[in-house]
């Protein structure tokens, strides 16, 4: 048979360029922001590109038949909703500190959290590592409660209020908008201001993101249902553009596509590493404004971990000062414990004055997404 | 004696065609049980007017697209196989690519190129266009899923095709039929299973993908399925949707069961076939070389250059790759496992339903589509909810996951068998056995030299299918098992759209290459 023949060609062959791609290249750390940290502080990146990171990739074209539980001495099970790139380097940096070697598997947050309730008891995870405030909130019950002493690192506002997680890095909700035709002085100092009519046509949002549904299950919970479909509607009725994600929206601004854009701060900075001269700003809306909401990506340990102990080592790790540096330099999050410089290119967490939310109460994403289906936001 | 290894070849066949038919539905097993847990709520979903929006929306959206990929994909396949069209096989290569590009790829690259602000834009400027129309919506949706779709056709006809016995169609000719009427009479009537098959794969397809309808905005079921995963973590509202998509799924299956009828397919008169003559294109060698190319051109040509684009960009900001040939290698591990699994596993369940057709057998057969119609995601959580609650030895391990696409894409190996066996005279089987030959022995030297056009179609359609699989792959895979489709989602993640320009084009290298080599095997005997 032919056939048989050319597929076992292709496994061989697959199994050949494993043999030569065993000798990768290690994993290339991306290149420091060009909005560099300031002198005074040694940036994360920097640090990293002297370890040298081996391809955390690096898994032999063998047919792995373990299961993810290692027997001898056990290892660490991350789920992590957030990218390799981001992660990885700081998993290599963890283990060199603490000598505890780390098994991590990469998805979307909502389909992991998803995952960990299918996994139920038999869940192979020890530490959920997810970057939306609603995920976390909908595994609490999942997870254990954390020390004190380690919620007590972190301002409240971005702590689950039962003490199931913990904010790791902040993402503050702002409005993009195209420096050739606005500037700061122009925009509006309230979110809500957005449904008059000099902006008809002129903001983006995406609906089905998870983000904004955040930011919109936050004005439901802070003003009422009324206040929350009274916007929505004044939205559609000015004619918001509507976009599938927060990149989607950036792009879209600098290329003039759209004047303005409801989005999270650091996609612009991730714009810019790709066009350094891309044509976009962020504006912050005023103080205490439902505009300005600050999410967290968090951490939360599972009740089934089978490595309690080091989970809860990877917990405190994820806020000591040298992760939270990381996160400052590598994605232009705000760190969420006193004391580390963020790039000053972006608006410090101090400054923002943030609405007076509890993010565990963001759970409530169902309420929300009937809401947008009902006023037609999502068709 | 011959009769009674007939019943025992049945009933094994029934056996383990019901065995596989069983692990098909697992998907739906998990359905009815998260929606029994519901409720009210789940009465609550189905009676909101956007479910029966959602309903109609995504039904049409299914329906035009696989109108539009027959008108494209039945003249590719008849111009590929049937003709002396010049660089037959190359084409045949290139209109099978866009099967290898993931669809969130392709829906990135329309909106880059033809987007209001686009690359066409950019060009055109200077003569004054602003803003191109909009590419987001029903139509932008259909024309990327009809773009996504027709090598289902394309690959499904031909194995009819190039099995077709020209006598009839001679015969035709010697009436003072014109070539027209030959073909609408003789030759679309004897496509039809090839067409149904490849029919079904691509509504099935259009119903469950879902790249391509969030990128341009068109609110199909998928969408609607994957909104309620991120809002709700309770899991029903998705599960209430996916089973509407089901009963929807059942409706196009028994549709198309009804249109099957009982007509044969294969030559019964004494004689044998013979390869069919090609036909000389003359003066419409051009029409035909420009149609090729203007699909090629929007399938193919257009991602590529958005996809090289981004690559340019990158270079131009001083971005570093690293190629991971490891990635590579296990993209095509689990592409060439599961090709192979998958066609093992298509094997009892066809030839049950066409040797021994009845209402049990076609049931265990269009059980196995079900799961086809859901979106990738439903199947993967169905997967992760039976593995690692029964079967936690097998869970994240390289064998459950071929086995999850196995269930996802059984129905494209299915599709092309069963084609290709209508067109094989059961006699032969007969003769082979009164010789006093073993039934196993028999399909071994007689069936299989002759399906092979189908295990190729089946097994090519599987292999490329695997290589862009994304959401099996990320919640299945072993822990640490990157593929070339893990590295493109893990870089839109991170918006390094420049960074997604490698593993991407890799991705459509390897599909090429392989595609090539299984291309290959199909020379004339």
């Amino acid at each position: 048979m032919k056939l048989v023949r050319s597929l076992m060609l292709l496994l061989c062959l697959s199994i050949v360029i494993a043999a030569c791609g065993g000798e990768a290249t290690p994993t290339a750390v991306p290149a420091p922001t060009t909005a560099a940290a300031t002198p005074t502080t040694v940036s994360a990146a920097e640090a990293t590109a002297t370890v040298e990171v081996t391809a955390v990739a690096e898994v032999s074209p063998t047919v792995p038949t373990t299961t993810t539980t290692e027997p001898a001495g056990g290892s660490l099970v991350v789920y992590s909703g957030r990218s390799e790139s981001l992660v990885a380097p700081l998993l290599e940096l963890f283990t060199q500190e603490t000598g505890i070697a780390v098994e991590v598997r990469y998805g979307d947050t909502a389909e992991m959290a998803a995952q960990i309730l299918e996994e139920g008891d038999n869940s192979p995870a020890d530490v959920f590592f997810g970057q939306d405030a609603g995920a976390l909130g909908a595994l609490s019950d999942r997870f254990v409660t954390l020390d004190r002493s380690l919620l007590n690192l972190v301002d409240p506002r971005f702590v689950s209020s039962e003490g199931t997680w913990v904010g790791a890095s902040g993402r503050a909700r702002v409005l993009v908008y195209n420096t050739d035709v606005l500037t700061s002085t122009d925009l509006p100092a309230s979110i809500l201001d957005l449904t008059k009519p000099e902006w008809k046509g002129r903001v983006a949002w995406a609906p089905t993101n998870g983000s904004l549904q955040a930011f919109v299950t936050a004005l439901r919970v802070s003003q009422g249902e009324d206040v929350a479909k009274q916007w929505l509607e004044g939205m559609i009725a000015n004619d918001v553009k509507v976009y599938e994600s927060n990149s989607a929206i950036v792009k879209a601004v600098a290329s003039g596509e759209v004047d303005t854009g409801l989005v999270n701060h650091y996609y612009l900075f991730a714009l810019k590493k790709e066009q350094p001269d891309a044509k976009a700003a962020n504006h912050y809306f005023g103080n205490g404004d439902i505009g300005s909401l600050v999410n967290v990506a968090g951490v939360g340990v599972l009740k089934t971990a089978k490595n309690p102990e080091a989970a809860q080592i990877f917990a405190n790790y994820l806020l000591s000062d040298g992760a939270q540096l990381y996160f400052a330099d590598k994605t232009n999050e705000y760190p969420l414990v006193a004391g580390i410089i963020t790039n000053p290119a972006i608006k410090p967490l101090g400054e923002i004055i943030t609405p007076n939310i509890d993010l565990s109460n963001l759970k409530d994403l169902q309420g929300t997404l009937e809401l947008l289906q009902d006023v037609g936001a999502i068709q | 004696m011959r009769f009674r290894s007939r019943r025992w070849s049945a009933l094994f066949l029934t056996i383990s065609a019901g065995l596989i038919a069983l692990i098909m539905v697992l998907p739906v097993g998990y359905l009815l049980l998260r929606t029994s847990e519901a409720g009210s709520s789940a009465w609550a979903q189905l009676q909101r007017p956007s479910t029966l929006r959602v309903f109609t929306g995504s039904a049409l959206l299914a329906i035009t697209v696989t109108a539009g990929s027959l008108l494209i994909g039945l003249p590719l396949a008849w111009l590929t196989t049937r003709t002396n069209l010049p660089g037959a096989r190359i084409w045949l290569t290139l209109i099978m690519l866009p099967m290898a590009i993931p669809s969130y790829i392709g829906a990135w690259a329309i909106i880059a190129v033809l987007g209001p602000r686009g690359l066409v834009q950019q060009w055109l400027e200077p003569l004054g266009v602003e803003r191109l129309p909009e590419v987001y919506g029903f139509w932008g949706a259909a024309g990327a899923l009809i773009l996504f779709g027709y090598p289902y056709i394309v690959l499904n006809v031909r194995v009819a095709l190039r099995k077709l016995d020209p006598a009839l169609e001679e015969a035709a000719r010697s009436l003072g039929q014109r070539s027209s009427q030959i073909f609408w009479r003789i030759t679309l009537p004897q496509l039809r299973p090839a067409l149904a098959a490849g029919s079904l794969l691509v509504i099935l397809y259009a119903l469950s993908d879902f790249g391509a309808v969030s990128l341009l905005r068109y609110n199909s079921f998928t969408r609607a399925i994957y909104l309620q995963y991120r809002a709700s973590f309770d899991r029903t509202g998705a599960a209430v949707l996916s089973l509407l998509l089901v009963g929807l799924a059942c409706g196009l299956l028994a549709a198309e069961a009804l249109s099957r009828g009982r007509a044969r397919y294969y030559r019964s008169s004494a004689g044998v076939s013979r390869q069919p003559k090609l036909v000389a294109l003359g003066v419409w060698r051009w029409p035909a070389l420009i149609f090729c190319a203007i699909v090629v051109v929007f399938a193919v040509v257009l991602p590529i250059v958005a996809i090289v684009a981004w690559l340019i960009i990158g270079l131009r900001a001083g971005q570093t790759w690293n190629l991971q040939l490891t990635d590579l290698a296990n993209s095509l591990l689990a592409a060439s496992l599961a090709a192979l699994v998958t066609i093992i596993l298509a094997f009892p369940v066809v030839f049950l339903a066409v040797r021994h057709p009845s209402r049990l057998t076609s049931l265990i057969e269009r059980a196995t589509y079900i799961g086809y119609a859901l979106p990738g995601i439903v199947v993967a959580l169905a997967l992760v909810f039976w593995g690692a609650n029964y079967l936690p030895w097998a869970y994240q391990t390289l064998g459950l996951l071929i086995l999850a696409y196995a269930v996802r894409f059984l129905p494209q190996a299915i599709g092309s068998l069963r084609t290709s066996l209508l067109q094989i005279n059961p006699r032969l089987e007969e003769a082979g056995r009164s010789l006093g030959q073993p039934a196993w022995r028999v399909v071994l030297s007689v069936t299989l030299p002759l399906l092979r056009p189908g295990i190729i179609s089946g097994a090519a359609l599987v292999f490329l299918s695997t290589l862009k699989e994304l959401p099996a792959t990320l919640l299945l895979g072993p822990t640490g098992f990157h593929t070339l489709a893990t590295d493109i989602w893990n870089n839109t993640a991170e918006l390094r759209f420049s960074q997604t320009a490698l593993p991407a084009l890799l991705l459509m290298v390897a599909a090429g290459a392989s595609l090539a080599l299984l291309l290959a095997n199909e020379r004339k005997t």
